[in-house]
């Protein structure tokens, strides 16, 4: 049967061609996405006036309505949806590399080294800046930065495929390295710096202004545009890598661009809004049980749904306990650990 | 169908674990907590004092019991004899072996501190435990300390110094229009996030109550408040002090901290500049200088009454 020949069997058989299912993902996610998007900077903590926000006549200066939309919930809106997607699409990215349902952006160590530069950051008040980048992100990013470059030295041989069990281990004995020097930094610190630095592991999105939110869009976007080349030998490589080889799939390659733009999206992520987690194991798998397991079709809907989602967690964050807000790390932490437990006792 | 054996497993785990944390976090009876109910403050002679908080090393030091301490904690830096003392650990790091080892007969704990309590008392050795409160709280202490170091009038007399102190203040910034104040005494650097702010109680609550200022977070009763961005917007505060422990921030780095606050324009203090940065362990230790600290917050919310 001819490529043709298939594609019109899978019609005839009632399965619509990939193009079709790929346009109506993406616009229902899509809108899901750009509703929540629109919608959350209306809500808040505080009352506002959207006519007073968008009046013109009022110098911007003066218009608290307007400062509190377009500084304060605004630019929080669009880092969760950022942040959402980023760590959504880099969870179904490494589930397939490592071949396990299982696995999160944060499995193989990135986001134990972007904490530790953090941390090492806010204990020792290290001032260095760069440009517009401020010191905390920075650190963060470096951090990240040198825990991926480790993990990708350990188990990468030239031109040989990844072996994913020993990048499986790689990772999480640099998990378990690095949240050793954690503590041990956090220990070392004065007070106010060890909990300033237990604070930042539960996830901040309220970043204030656009600034930080521009530093990490381009390493996002670069990611994202790999993801968009890979998804199909995705498909392939995690049905394994000998059927990946044999199906013509350049199975070093994948491997290594997938982790190369995962732990790029993750790092970025982790500096703007500190290590979140459960987005990148929730969103993954609720977005399969509703389209299947084709990535050229869940890629893009995990990261739309990935935005809505940490948007819509980060709302409810910011407004069920007011004044008092909850760390969005902890919502998403509380709606995903049960959700975990269920999947795993549905699967046994 | 018979039950699946290991989702009974995975329940029974749960339910264990469940309700092991339960049972593990009921109270348990310590003997002294029921002493603390209702403090008796034993007045035997001390000679030999052991000190874990900072502020009440430098209430004993005021009252005149500076020459009987023989070891102070990690953190003390005032009055500058602290510095030739030997240091016995902290709040969270108490070094118990080094504190036997100095034979102290007064030592002076966080009232958190209920293990070390229960083992120094074990060994026959007095503890004066010490839960942080407000202004009120620092003067009963000095108080107090007075008694259970055998300088009571000299704590007596301190105590009253400091309410003096504190009643000139206020007398003084009576005539003037209270501001709505934000008293922020942590925030990342060159960032507003993680700021910690004032709440409705505490110590710092009522230096700004003395100094004349209107707490914008005076309904709030917790000690400390972490506002967001927009919490800051909605709460509009027409004077910002920020407070820091150490050393004098150098004249850029203050320029540049100021500068963070320039987004959130709206903001009465940020438009006036009443952005006012204050530092010096005194303003963070609620201890003896609670005076000096309310008197430079007054300063700070209303010069034209120091002219």
């Amino acid at each position: 049967m001819t490529v043709g020949e298939s594609a019109m069997h899978r019609v005839s058989m009632g399965v619509r061609p990939i193009r079709t299912r790929l346009a109506v993902t993406l616009v229902a996610y899509g809108a899901l996405a750009l509703v929540t998007c629109l919608l959350a900077p209306l809500v808040g903590s505080t009352t506002i006036s959207l006519s007073r926000a968008f009046d013109r006549s009022i110098p911007f200066a003066n218009n608290v309505d307007a400062q509190i939309f377009f500084v304060a919930r605004l630019p929080r809106v669009m880092a969760g949806a950022l942040v959402g997607a980023a760590f959504a699409s880099a969870g179904v990215v490494l589930q397939a590399l490592l071949r396990n349902p299982l696995a999160t952006p944060f499995t193989l160590g990135v986001s134990a080294g972007a904490a530790l530069g953090a941390i090492l950051s806010i204990t020792f008040g290290a001032a260095l800046t760069l440009g517009p980048l401020l010191p905390v992100p920075l650190a963060s990013f470096a951090g990240a930065f040198c825990s991926a470059a480790i993990v990708y030295a350990i188990a990468t041989r030239p031109g040989r495929p990844i072996s994913t069990s020993v990048l499986l281990l790689a990772g999480v004995t640099l998990n378990s390295f690095f949240s050793a020097l954690i503590l041990f930094v956090q220990y070392m610190g004065e007070f106010a710096e060890t909990y300033r630095g237990l604070r930042w592991l539960m996830g901040d999105l309220d970043v204030g202004g656009f600034g930080p939110i521009l530093s990490a869009l381009p390493l996002i976007v670069i990611a994202f545009v790999i993801f968009a080349l890979l998804s199909s030998s995705l498909n392939v490589l995690s049905v394994g890598t000998d059927t990946a080889a044999s199906r013509g799939v350049n199975v070093a390659r994948t491997q290594r661009l997938a982790f190369v733009s995962a732990a790029l999206a993750t790092g970025a992520a982790v500096s703007l809004a500190g290590p979140i987690g459960f987005v990148g194991i929730v969103v993954p798998h609720l977005v399969r049980l509703m389209t299947g397991v084709d990535h050229r079709i869940v890629l893009p809907a995990a990261a739309l749904f990935g935005a809505a989602f940490l948007v819509a967690c980060d709302l409810v964050a910011r407004t069920v306990l007011t004044p008092v807000e909850i760390p969005v790390g902890v919502v998403t932490a509380m709606l995903g650990g049960p959700f975990f437990l269920w999947l795993l006792i549905r699967k046994s | 169908m018979a039950a699946d054996p290991k989702k009974l497993i995975l329940v029974a785990i749960l339910a264990a674990t469940v309700g092991g944390l339960t049972v593990s976090g009921a109270p348990v009876p310590t003997p002294t907590s029921a002493a603390r109910q209702a403090p008796a403050i034993d007045t035997a002679p001390v000679t030999r004092i052991i000190s874990l908080v900072p502020a009440l090393t430098e209430m004993l030091f005021e009252i005149g019991a500076g020459p009987q301490v023989v070891a102070v904690s990690s953190y003390d830096e005032f009055p500058p004899a602290v510095d030739a003392l030997p240091r016995v650990g902290a709040l969270l790091d108490p070094d118990v072996e080094r504190i036997l080892a100095m034979r102290p007969d007064l030592v002076i704990t966080y009232g958190s501190q209920s293990a070390l309590e229960i083992q120094l008392a074990r060994v026959g050795i007095r503890t004066f435990g010490y839960r942080h409160s407000g202004v009120a709280g620092v003067l009963q202490a000095l108080r107090d300390l007075g008694v259970a170091t055998g300088h009571a009038a000299e704590g007596e007399q301190k105590a009253r110094e400091i309410q003096a102190q504190l009643d000139a203040v206020r007398t003084k910034v009576q005539p003037f229009a209270r501001p709505r104040t934000l008293l922020v005494f942590s925030r990342l650097p060159q960032s507003l996030q993680q700021m910690y702010v004032s709440g409705g109680i505490g110590f710092l609550a009522d230096l700004i109550d003395i100094a004349g200022g209107a707490n914008v977070f005076a309904a709030v009763s917790r000690e400390s408040v972490q506002p967001s961005h927009e919490l800051l917007l909605a709460r509009a505060p027409e004077a910002i002090v920020e407070i820091h422990a150490t050393g004098m921030m150098a004249t850029e780095g203050v320029l540049r901290e100021r500068s963070v606050w320039t987004p959130l324009a709206s903001i009465p203090a940020v438009r006036s500049g009443r952005i006012h940065f204050l530092d010096g362990s005194y303003l963070v230790v609620p201890g003896p200088r609670v005076g000096q600290a309310a008197e430079a917050l007054a300063r700070a919310l209303h010069p034209e009454a120091f002219e």
